[in-house]
């Protein structure tokens, strides 16, 4: 195995810090405003599952990092383009259902990919993942849930649910992306390479996606961007300044 | 048509060995969600590691009405409970 260079690695836990943060930001805001109590407090468990699991990501690339900045500082004091989070978890929440199938989409590749960072030659890493996993074999399993209720549901929540997974579709390519630093991961074996995942993804997309009677899209098209920081889409700068505004507004405040 | 979701019981066991105890109810649409609302309503403090849920239309119950003649019957029976009995010193607490 070779020795991790440790850009690669920072590069590497904070697309995986990032996901889970501006994710877990998502679903936060559904907090008091999703459709029924229960659906709530279940949103609100899963965001905070995700901000723990950033806690811990972000934690260990502020230490790779070496600068002597916390968890908190990479979450609330950089600004847009230094998020190396997926654009699918940036897009707005949309209504219920499109939250909802945002949520298996990320939640299906998440509950991939970890399983192989448990196993993987870092020990941090794998240490976080073991944790993560055992939250998101539930999440998965909840959204769908959801997702086939849902799309197997009425006629106006079927073609909400199909609308949803049209606009979201064309956003679950970067997933599968690879680069130099995935390459690094792989040289290191602390990572798989993310394309290597697409098969078991596709698998367990499309056996969801059928129960709920929905229709994959056709085509290959991919918006990307998000992880290697060329671009993100204009919704992350309006969640990161209501993220961040505390922090910016009473810098350094605590409680 | 009633939109409504169904109202399940919820009942969770805080340890293994004891008896669940009946901590809420909840709305879900069937009994897989119903026990997923469960874990996220009522075991995100780590209440449990059993979770029982009953629609709560299949569960019968006493009428409040009926109060005087189910229960008051017994108040006046002091000698049900077992009171009477001296016991030895040998046995100690029981």
């Amino acid at each position: 195995m070779a020795e991790v260079d440790n850009t690669a690695l920072l590069q590497f836990l904070l697309r995986t810090g990032d996901n889970t943060l501006i994710l877990g930001h998502r679903v936060s805001e559904w907090c008091g405003h999703a459709p029924i109590l229960e659906e709530d407090i279940a949103l609100a468990n899963t965001a905070l599952d995700l901000i723990g699991q950033t806690q811990l990501w972000l934690g260990y690339a502020a230490e790779v990092q070496g600068m002597g900045k916390s968890a908190d500082d990479l979450a609330f004091l950089r600004d847009v383009w230094d998020f190396r989070n997926v654009l699918l978890v940036e897009l707005p929440n949309g209504d219920f259902g499109q939250t909802l199938m945002r949520q298996f989409l990320f939640d299906a590749w998440h509950s991939i990919m970890l399983p192989r960072l448990a196993k993987g030659t870092d020990e941090r890493v794998r240490e976080i993942a073991q944790k993560a996993v055992k939250e998101v074999s539930y999440h998965v399993e909840r959204s769908a849930d959801t997702v086939v209720g849902l799309g197997d549901g009425t006629e106006e929540s079927h073609a909400r649910m199909q609308a949803a997974l049209d606009y979201l579709y064309p956003y679950v390519g970067e997933l599968f992306e690879s680069d130099e630093v995935d390459a690094a991961m792989v040289d290191a074996g602390i990572a798989p390479d993310p394309a290597s995942l697409r098969d078991e993804y596709d698998a367990l997309v499309g056996r969801v996606m059928e129960k709920a009677t929905l229709t994959v899209p056709d085509g290959s098209f991919a918006h990307k961007g998000g992880r290697t920081g060329r671009m993100h889409t204009e919704h992350l700068g309006h969640l990161v300044s209501s993220m961040q505004w505390l922090q910016r507004a009473y810098p350094g405040s605590e409680w | 048509m009633k939109n409504e979701w169904p109202l399940w019981e919820v009942f969770i066991r805080g340890q293994h060995g004891l008896a669940h105890r009946h901590v809420g109810s909840l709305h879900a649409p069937d009994a897989e969600m119903a026990i997923k609302n469960a874990r996220d309503v009522y075991t995100r403090r780590n209440e449990g590691v059993s979770i029982w849920v009953v629609e709560a239309r299949h569960i019968a119950a006493t009428a409040p009405g009926e109060k005087g003649p189910l229960f008051e019957p017994s108040e006046s029976k002091v000698y049900r409970h077992p009171t009477f009995f001296d016991i030895p010193e040998e046995v100690g607490h029981m």
